[in-house]
């Protein structure tokens, strides 16, 4: 037993002098998987930094920023001013870091005839005025709607810049990203969004089981698939948005080098391979403000 | 230490130990009260009780209607009871009248272990099995519905429901057994006509207490039901019960908002329906002990 102790008592002692830093990071579903291949690449090469990575939608990371229960909050939709309210309320000073691009994706299950939305579509679609298929030329089926809980950065988002008013109450709301995958794979019905690095696999093609539809704007003619980073480089894929990374003030020591990994050549060049898309020059001069 | 200290002494502690689970209670039922209590500073008792519209993330105003979660709470215990009890007394008949000492020892733990059966594994199970299983039975679109999640529950309840009507049948004086067989009566006739009767008190309160475990449950539901807030419209609409709702909004909600303190209110109702059934099944065990 005192052997016991005695070994005890030297991990203890043993962790203190290795001095490992934590970085906590939480939030987003759409970015977890991402960042958690940014931190692991990150660990590798700097052994005495341990990143801890969780997902739980873009509200816990903001909520979990707000009561500063983490070092950085993933997001997928920008701080709302209620919330930055809240934030300065409790001394929490949001500094918002751009390190990737999203473009959001509508899925339907490979068997459908439908192959693009008009962003108006989507719009009746998920409010609730489109229910069949048919309308929009599909086969007579009722339309089987998937979208995420209210804490996704990505329902908010698409409830934003494409709703403009409420989501149909008879939309399903799935826990995460990879959940309204796996339904859309079996749902002949089926349609949903998500990020577009979920539906990307490692060799840069789109995974089976789903099509990806090309959306079009009202003013233009030609529907645009947002798996050509063509489309998303010269912004004609309507539904881009920059996914966050949000601080607690500036960023130092390990925070900082993290954060500067992320941005770097390399660690963008991991964001490319995970299916999600660099950051622009535009994005660059609001993160400098920020570093 | 003199005998008499040392019994004094524990005597209180256990006295403290029966009072705490009183304590607790209370503790929960006010800490509910009084944080659910604020709600209704601008939610009309009227919204919150007859709408049956729950949006509290909305784009123009929220609303906080619980009818829709309460009918879908109701339509899944319903249904899941509908599947529980026919199995779950069948079961027990089985086990005490029929099943010799060798099946029944092998049974009787089987379904212990049923219980053991964590409710995130049952939910998983609803997801890839059950699911796609109804889906292909009745032809829709997909399998989250009510009725995936009365399933899951029903099997849940089940190990309640036959351990304790298996007792109250055992409690069946033999007698009344012997009697009934020394008239002709054979032994289906037996069981239904007398010892099922006879021990009804008990089986009714075992169903109360399935009951109780049922609406209570959330992991597989929320899993399971689809989570759509519309109004149940039959056995194969997609539900999100009083639970899930909690589960799925609790830790994204900004604290001290009407939001927040909605959710507690929503945990006022829950607490009360299943403290009716769990007082119902203790006033009914007890007219089944005295007898």
């Amino acid at each position: 037993m005192k052997q016991f102790w005695i070994f005890i008592v030297l991990c203890c002692l043993g962790c203190q002098k290795r001095n490992i830093k934590t970085i906590v990071v939480r939030g987003s579903d759409t970015e977890v998987n991402l960042v958690l291949m940014l931190a692991e690449s990150y660990m590798s090469t700097h052994p005495d930094v341990s990143i801890a990575v969780t997902g739980g939608g873009s509200g816990t990371g903001i909520a979990a920023l707000i009561n500063k229960k983490t070092d950085i909050a993933n997001s997928s939709r920008a701080f709302k001013p209620i919330e930055i309210k809240l934030a300065k309320e409790r001394n929490v000073d949001v500094t918002p870091i751009i390190f990737a691009v999203d473009a959001l994706s509508f899925i339907v299950n490979e068997s459908s005839v439908i192959d693009s939305l008009s962003l108006t579509q989507a719009q009746e679609i998920y409010t609730g005025k489109i229910t069949n298929w048919s309308i929009i030329g599909g086969k007579d089926q009722e339309i089987s709607l998937y979208g995420r809980q209210s804490n996704s950065g990505t329902y908010s988002f698409i409830q934003e810049h494409i709703l403009k008013g409420d989501y149909s109450l008879h939309m399903k709301q799935m826990n995460g990203t990879s959940q309204i995958i796996e339904n859309i794979k079996n749902d002949v019905a089926g349609i949903g969004y998500v990020g577009i690095g979920y539906i990307i696999n490692e060799g840069g093609q789109v995974i089976d089981g789903i099509k990806v539809l090309k959306i079009y704007t009202d003013n233009q003619h030609k529907a645009i698939t947002p798996v050509n980073s063509d489309n998303i480089h010269n912004g004609t894929y309507p539904i881009v948005r920059p996914l966050y990374q949000y601080l607690d003030g500036k960023p130092t020591d390990e925070l900082k080098n993290f954060i500067v990994y992320e941005l770097s050549a390399e660690g963008q060049k991991i964001i490319s391979k995970n299916g999600y898309f660099p950051i622009t020059e535009a994005n660059k001069t609001i993160n400098n403000k920020c570093l | 230490m003199n005998r008499n200290r040392v019994d004094s002494i524990f005597i209180i502690l256990f006295r403290i130990s029966g009072f705490l689970a009183v304590i607790i209670l209370f503790g929960i039922f006010f800490m509910l009260v009084f944080n659910g209590i604020w709600a209704f500073k601008e939610v009309s008792l009227t919204e919150f009780f007859t709408s049956s519209s729950w949006s509290p993330s909305a784009y123009d105003k929220p609303e906080y209607g619980i009818l829709s979660m309460v009918a879908s709470s109701i339509l899944v215990t319903f249904l899941a009871m509908l599947i529980a009890v026919p199995i779950g007394v069948g079961a027990a008949a089985y086990l005490v009248e029929f099943a010799s000492t060798k099946v029944a020892s092998i049974l009787k733990p089987a379904i212990e272990m049923l219980a053991a059966i964590p409710s995130v594994t049952i939910g998983f199970l609803g997801i890839v099995l059950v699911g796609p299983f109804l889906a292909k039975l009745f032809g829709s679109s997909n399998g989250l519905n009510a009725l995936n999640g009365a399933i899951l529950l029903a099997v849940m309840a089940l190990p309640t429901i036959i351990s304790i009507s298996e007792d109250a049948m055992y409690a069946v004086p033999k007698t009344y057994k012997e009697a009934s067989l020394a008239l002709g009566a054979n032994r289906w006739e037996t069981l239904v006509k007398v010892i099922i009767p006879s021990g009804s008190s008990g089986i009714i309160a075992a169903i109360m207490l399935g009951m109780g475990r049922v609406i209570g449950e959330t992991m597989a539901v929320l899993m399971a039901t689809g989570n759509a807030l519309a109004m149940p419209k039959g056995i194969f609409s997609s539900v999100q019960p009083l639970t899930a709702t909690i589960a799925i909004e609790m830790g994204e909600v900004p604290y001290n908002t009407i939001h927040y303190y909605s959710l507690f209110a929503l945990g006022v109702i829950l607490f009360l329906i299943t403290l009716v059934i769990n007082v119902l099944a203790d006033i009914i065990t007890q007219r089944f002990k005295v007898k």
